[in-house]
């Protein structure tokens, strides 16, 4: 078998939990050897996609391929082909890390010998081989979420699902996991992960799609996304609050569009169109006007504004809830 | 890796996890023998309790070796009806963990992961009838009728903990997370007590004893001293007069009642 391009691909799919629609006609496609991001706010249907596209959970409607395969026809098919990396380390925390692992390798049907060799390479990958004797549930979160991700990767497979890889972590953590997940990517796997935090679908992100509802309701990369705000603003902030109004009137005439002004940040905002040339010309007249500049530079919109922008208000609110 | 395409493929794989996760289960036992070992006296520390604190004041029917020879089927009994617990305990926090998802995304045979947690708790039993067996003896019971009749009241004894693990396994999928186990854990007291595990049912007001009388416990209890000659209440209802066929039919009956429920709960676990 040739490998599909596509290496998950969900059409209309729909899922309904009593009165709640989870996922309300989700398509998707992430192709081959990338990391898709699912960008969305809790309750937006991100773990429901993840669990049908695992074959978790049955899908009411709509169709999906994982690596090939269908996943309600498929779906043994498919569990040979993905990994799971859920929201807990589901990992058995009175064994050792060793026994887990050789634990899950029996389970993948390796033989004994493969299983324990399997194991140990994984924990040396994963820079879990000192700790390979401590059971699992003496492990910090970092450790436990690597052990977690090493249990997905037994086989190797194509595809890998990571659903909120970071919630919980620290910072350290954080990167760490991230770093791992960017090296499967090197070797080939497709990495389809879900996250509230935008930082991360920047970071490991090659293609996002935003949902809300149990539906995309943007898609594209990191950039093009940004870009559909609205490009990069010259951004001024000055010294004396007094200066305010005359710096927006400059900045605007500079730049040939409207300014914002911020009071309270003492700052004056301008779409600048023309980049770098957009700001040689505000430097250049707000130099020559005498106005005190503390600091001036190009900002391109950060995934939160893009990510609040699309959801709207009601989005916001519902980021309050605690995951 | 391929999948098996044969039913004899497919019945070998789920032999082999059936293994891997028994095997999983002892692993727990022996990172953790205090809390093994504290499990299996708990029983017995129930039995000196009951024989030695109140046994002073309890009148025995059917005459013979006194209250603790009486309550020994009883305990063998609620003894099996205290796996119960390790069952759910074990089930809700697999899944609770996530540990079951991960299961059920893998490649592995889906009757394997109930019938593994089975076979553990059934090896866990047998231990802990090992247990009570020997502390029965040293207090003074005995099975008075010969080996076979002997190994047919703990084969009675094993098949009703082969009815509660389906019922532990359903009862854990359902739970919202293991701390429900405190609730498990209390509910299985009135269960024991309200049988003839520990007290005469002739004893009781008239409606509680004829719930005492037909409870699956007492079906159980009631055979075991017939098989093994202990002293019991003689006569009495149809239900203690059938009570071999009830404690066979019983444990079936729950079988056939919580094993499809269990095994439905987890194909659609999370919905």
């Amino acid at each position: 078998m040739t490998a599909p391009q596509f290496a998950v691909v969900a059409e209309g799919l729909r899922k309904r939990y009593g009165g709640t629609e989870a996922l309300a006609g989700l398509d998707l496609a992430v192709p081959a050897g990338t990391v898709h991001g699912l960008l969305g706010p809790n309750g937006a249907g991100k773990t429901t996609a993840v669990r049908v596209l695992t074959t978790l959970t049955r899908p009411d409607g709509g169709t999906a391929t994982v690596a090939g395969h269908d996943v309600v026809r498929g779906a043994a098919r498919v569990r040979t082909r993905v990994g799971l990396v859920g929201q807990h380390a589901a990992v058995d925390e009175v064994l050792s890390g060793r026994q887990n692992l050789v634990m899950f390798g029996r389970l993948y049907h390796l033989g004994s010998r493969t299983a324990r060799r399997r194991a140990d390479e994984l924990l040396e990958r994963f820079r879990l081989t000192e700790a390979a004797g401590r059971p699992a549930g003496q492990y910090s979160g970092g450790m436990r979420r690597r052990l977690d991700l090493a249990a997905s990767m037994i086989l190797a497979p194509p595809v890998l699902f990571l659903d909120e890889p970071t919630t919980g972590l620290d910072p350290r953590s954080r990167t760490e996991v991230w770093d791992e997940v960017r090296a499967l990517v090197e070797g080939g796997t497709t990495v389809l992960l879900t996250t509230q935090y935008l930082e991360e679908a920047d970071r490991l992100a090659d293609g996002i799609s935003v949902i809300d509802h149990g539906r995309v309701i943007a898609e594209g990369a990191p950039d093009r996304l940004k870009a559909r705000l609205g490009g990069d603003r010259v951004e001024v902030v000055l010294d004396d609050p007094s200066a305010l109004a005359d710096a927006a009137a400059i900045l605007a005439r500079a730049v040939g569009a409207e300014a914002e002004v911020d009071a309270a940040a003492l700052r004056v905002g301008a779409p600048a169109a023309g980049r770098a040339a957009a700001l040689t010309e505000a430097v250049r007249a707000l130099d020559a006007a005498g106005v005190r500049v503390a600091d001036i530079g190009l900002r391109r919109p950060t995934l939160d504004e893009v990510f609040l922008h699309l959801t709207g208000d009601t989005a916001q609110d519902r980021k309050e809830v605690p995951a | 890796m391929t999948l098996p395409e044969t039913p004899v493929g497919r019945l070998r794989w789920a032999v082999a996890d059936t293994r891997t996760l028994t095997g999983r289960a002892l692993a727990h036992w022996a990172r953790r023998p205090g809390e093994v070992a504290v499990g299996l006296l708990f029983p017995v520390m129930v039995v000196l309790m009951m024989g030695y604190l109140f046994g002073g004041q309890m009148d025995v029917p059917g005459g013979g070796g006194g209250y603790r020879e009486f309550i020994m089927p009883g305990m063998f009994a609620m003894t099996m009806l205290f796996g119960i617990e390790t069952t759910f305990a074990a089930v809700a926090g697999d899944a609770a963990k996530g540990v079951t998802d991960r299961f059920r995304a893998m490649p592995t045979s889906p009757p394997a992961i109930i019938a593994g947690r089975g076979a553990a708790d059934l090896l866990h039993s047998v231990a802990a009838l090992a247990v009570m067996a020997v502390c029965g003896l040293l207090v003074g019971w005995r099975a008075h009728e010969g080996a076979a009749r002997a190994l047919a009241g703990l084969g009675l004894l094993l098949l009703l903990r082969f009815a509660l693990i389906w019922m532990g396994v359903y009862l854990g999928l359902v739970a919202k997370g293991p701390e429900s186990v405190a609730a498990v854990q209390t509910l299985v007291w009135p269960i024991g007590f309200l049988s003839s595990a520990l007290v005469v049912p002739d004893t009781m007001p008239g409606w509680l004893g004829a719930i005492a009388e037909w409870n699956p416990m007492s079906a159980t209890v009631t055979a075991c001293r017939e098989l093994f000659g202990d002293p019991g209440p003689t006569g009495g209802s149809w239900a203690a007069q059938h009570s071999v066929l009830l404690a066979v039919l019983w444990p079936l009956v729950i079988t056939a009642v919580f094993f499809p429920l269990a095994a439905r709960r987890y194909r659609v676990m999370g919905r």
